[in-house]
């Protein structure tokens, strides 16, 4: 019985991650800039878990160039659900917290890095849909050029530099991960010196 | 005593012969370092925005200081064919005035707003010289957003000069006349009874800036030349140069220039405000326009005004006075501390500086040396702080520093001259190239001058620039004023001809707008999205609601346009990004282009002459697509029956079919 109870810092680093998630709901997520020796001030685009924020409008239009399609927020279904989901793995933390059950603790874990993984998946195959599903007819077409953003760090598409990294949301989504790894660890080792 | 004046002018021929035979140009005035203090590397942003009159071309430049780099010119009383001000149907009624449109003025002095006798970055007034207008352009937007007709007036020289917290602009005139509700048709020998001096106090709103003309002092029937609120001590007083006290009306060279003494004319503007609000004054017929830019319709209106109350003479009996000033005074400067009033006669060979204690002193004390037209001369020693001897020849125009210096221009000889205003001695004296007219300190008539650099604005350039035949660009002149003595570090080219100028810190104005935003557009033909794109026929005449963004039209091609019809191009620029205008210029045109700014809709009036196919563009290179972005407009003869048809992002469509029929109402 004891054995597979959680020790009280676990129990508090679980409402700590809760209540960074919950605050996650309300922040920007992931970032995209743009450089361009033309826009020198940039140009910033910011997903949030149920809207996108920034110059957005702008960034399309210059992206119709290239017969990239608009980005719409209404085009993505996971503005429904992303909400939902980490309020759902806030309420899965407290839980752990309350229950006090080691195995909570591992599921919640798994789930969460399914969920990231499947985060990351999802908006790499946006940016991939984006980068590739290009107009023919579009005015400017470079042989063999695909225009797909970083998911993560710099990369050079013809005039514009792109850069993409978590904003406040996704380091609390990383933090989140790394904090419930380290909790499973130390709560498994401290099984197996028993 | 005649052979000693020989002796000394024959050895200056002969210094002159010694030292090469010609005066020293600037090549000898610059120091090393020169370039380099007005160097602004690439990249980098100069200090200080100079708005610079643009004289008889009736619109304002800017230039960076201290590269001198011009930076924009701004339209305000002149049609500007390069972006359709005055031209498009929305910026048509910005000059409309009493004697119906007018195109051109003759643009002399500029104000900034000021809070606290400090420049604030708000707006900038402006004059117009011929027919009296006053402007103010928002600094917001670098546009003009108002301009006001100034009734009774001919000749808006004094102004717009603004008292401390930008309650007033003031638009004396610089030609007597007879008043409005008086006829002007009467023989110029009645000069003296009929003609009258008039003095207009525009008051401004403290929010929006608007301008609403309060009430004018009918003073006597001088000329008004320059003028300058006081500050601080002597902040509710307004301070006016005046020349002619002869009353004469022909050759006024002579004629004007007999009195040894003109005046400068004090008024108490607070005092005239409470008069007229105790219900003093007559209430004068007249008309004036006034004209303002809506930046939500993007669109100007004009109303006409039927009235004006006016102070006259005798209302003003405790609030005006006459300080005897010698010899055709011309600037009207008061110093930073509000003490100090700088007479600069131009035909003097010294600089009176008056006192404010002490002219409010005389007026205590009656200390009245007789009284011109029915106002008060105050003694001329008793208002006097002392007089700088021997500054130049023909001062006219005087700046502060800030630390206690006053700066002034020197027509005949070309110089500035610096000195002391405490002990009136002269300190420094640079040449200018040549004949300078007004200069500028940033900030040099605020209470808070800048005092690092001065700029004089010259008039005559001759051997400054490549030749350009026989009309040379005025020139400004750029001294580093931060040491004991004044190092001239530039000079470039103006156009137009520069009179006064103004300038501030750049990083005063961070807040500009970059581009207007769509769902703000009120314009009633705003066409905020391409689906609303559409053409309208209303008998003769044919409204184009067109749209434009980074490459195209839409509408892009219109049939259906039949000679005599007025055709109307409403364009929404539709881009929502900093420093994307677009163009609108059609084949036939005889107004002038458009230039739209982002989020703005304008409006180009056309009227075909003769049938055929007319090919309409963009024209400013807009994106890499900017030659593409085209269209064409069919015109068929007059009472032809040609569908009104258009097409609309006909995409991947090389068909000659237009997809949509116009409407008609
Ligand atoms: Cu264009």
């Amino acid at each position: 019985m004891k054995n597979n109870s959680l020790k009280k810092i676990t129990r508090i680093a679980l409402v700590f991650c809760g209540c960074a998630l919950i605050v996650s709901i309300f922040v920007p997520l992931w970032s995209i800039y743009l450089t361009a020796p033309q826009y020198p001030e940039g140009l910033a685009m910011y997903l949030w878990p149920n809207k996108i924020t920034g110059e957005y409008e702008i960034i399309n239009g210059l992206n119709h160039y290239i017969g990239m399609k608009t980005i719409q927020p209404e085009d993505f279904w996971e503005f429904k659900v992303l909400p939902y989901a980490l309020a759902f793995f806030a309420l899965l933390c407290f839980l752990t917290a309350l229950f006090n059950r080691k195995l909570w603790l591992f599921i919640t874990l798994v789930l969460f890095l399914i969920f990231g993984v499947a985060f990351m998946v999802d908006f790499w195959l946006w940016e991939y849909d984006y980068g590739h599903d290009l107009d023919p007819t579009a005015p400017i077409v470079v042989p063999g050029m695909s225009y797909q953003p970083p998911l993560l760090g710099y990369k050079q598409l013809l005039n514009f530099g792109a850069y993409s990294y978590p904003n406040v949301g996704g380091g609390i989504m990383f933090g989140v991960a790394l904090i419930l790894a380290i909790l499973a660890w130390v709560e498994y080792r401290k099984t197996s010196a028993t | 005593m005649k052979s000693l004046k020989f002796f000394g002018l024959g050895s200056v021929m002969a210094l002159l012969l010694v030292s090469g035979c010609k005066p020293k140009g600037t090549e000898t005035a610059v120091t090393g370092d020169a370039a380099e203090r007005v160097y602004v590397a690439p990249g980098k942003y100069d200090e200080y925005y100079n708005f610079v009159s643009g004289g008889f071309n009736g619109q304002v430049n800017v230039y960076g200081l201290p590269s001198g780099r011009l930076l924009k010119v701004l339209p305000v009383f002149s049609q500007n064919p390069e972006n359709g001000y005055g031209y498009s149907e929305e910026t048509k009624p910005m000059l409309e005035t009493s004697h119906g449109f007018i195109p051109w003025d003759d643009q002399h002095h500029l104000s900034l707003s000021q809070t606290n006798g400090e420049v604030d970055g708000r707006w900038l007034f402006a004059n117009a010289n011929n027919t009296p207008r006053v402007a103010r352009l928002d600094l917001k937007t670098f546009k003009t957003v108002e301009i006001l007709e100034i009734p009774n007036s001919a000749g808006n020289h004094s102004s717009p000069f603004l008292t401390e917290n930008t309650e007033y602009v003031v638009a004396g005139t610089r030609f007597a006349v007879p008043t409005d509700d008086q006829s002007g048709d009467v023989p110029i020998e009645s000069f003296k009874s009929n003609f009258k001096g008039v003095l207009s106090f525009i008051g401004i709103d403290k929010q929006s800036g608007e301008m609403d003309l309060s009430f004018q002092i009918e003073a006597p029937g001088i000329n008004f030349d320059l003028s300058h609120a006081g500050k601080k001590k002597s902040g509710d007083w307004f301070f006016f140069s005046c020349y002619n006290s002869e009353k004469a009306n022909t050759l006024l060279e002579v004629n004007a220039s007999q009195n040894d003494k003109d005046f400068i004319m004090a008024v108490n503007w607070k005092k005239a405000a409470e008069l007229v609000k105790a219900g003093k004054g007559r209430k004068v017929t007249t008309e004036y326009a006034h004209n303002k830019f809506d930046e939500s319709t993007h669109t100007a209106t004009s109303t006409m005004k039927k009235e004006v109350i006016v102070l006259s003479v005798e209302d003003m009996k405790d609030a005006m006075f006459m300080i005897p000033c010698p010899k055709s005074p011309h600037g009207c400067d008061v110093d930073p501390t509000g003490e100090y009033i700088v007479g600069s006669g131009k035909l003097a060979a010294l600089i009176p500086v008056f006192s404010f204690d002490k002219m409010i002193k005389a007026i205590a004390d009656k200390n009245f040396a007789g009284e011109f037209d029915g106002v008060k001369v105050i003694k001329y020693e008793a208002a006097l702080h002392g007089e700088v001897q021997k500054p130049g020849l023909g001062p006219l125009h005087t700046e502060f520093d800030g630390k206690g210096n006053a700066y002034t221009s020197m027509f005949v000889s070309s110089e500035v001259v610096k000195w002391n205003i405490k002990d009136l001695k002269v300190l420094d004296r640079q040449p200018t190239f040549y004949s300078v007219g007004h200069l500028m300190i940033p900030g040099g008539d605020s209470a808070k001058p800048f005092g690092k650099y001065l700029v004089a604005y010259n008039k005559i350039t001759k051997d400054r620039y490549l030749p350009t035949g026989p009309e040379l660009a005025q020139s400004a002149q750029l001294y580093d004023i931060s040491g004991d003595k004044m190092k001239l570090l530039l000079d470039f080219p103006t156009f137009g001809e520069p009179h006064y100028a103004q300038a501030l810190p750049g990083d005063m104005l961070k807040d500009q707008v970059k581009f207007f935003r769509i769902e703000d557009n009120k314009h009633p033909y705003a066409t905020k999205g391409e689906a609303e794109s559409k053409v309208v026929r209303e008998g003769n005449k044919v409204h184009v609601y067109m749209t434009s963004i980074r490459s195209h039209f839409a509408p892009d091609n219109i049939e259906g346009i039949r000679v005599g019809d007025e055709v109307y191009f409403h364009v929404t620029n539709l881009e929502q990004d900093w420093d994307i205008p677009h163009g609108f210029a059609i084949k036939g045109a005889q107004n002038a282009e458009l230039l739209i700014m982002p989020g703005e809709t304008c409006t180009l009036k056309w009227m075909p002459k003769k049938p055929g196919m007319y090919p309409m563009y963009c024209t400013d290179f807009c994106s890499a697509l900017h030659q593409e972005m085209q269209g064409y407009v069919r015109v068929s003869p007059a009472g032809s029956n040609t569908p009104l048809i258009y097409s609309l992002n006909n995409k991947k469509d090389n068909a000659q079919s237009p997809v949509k029929a116009g409407e008609t109402k």
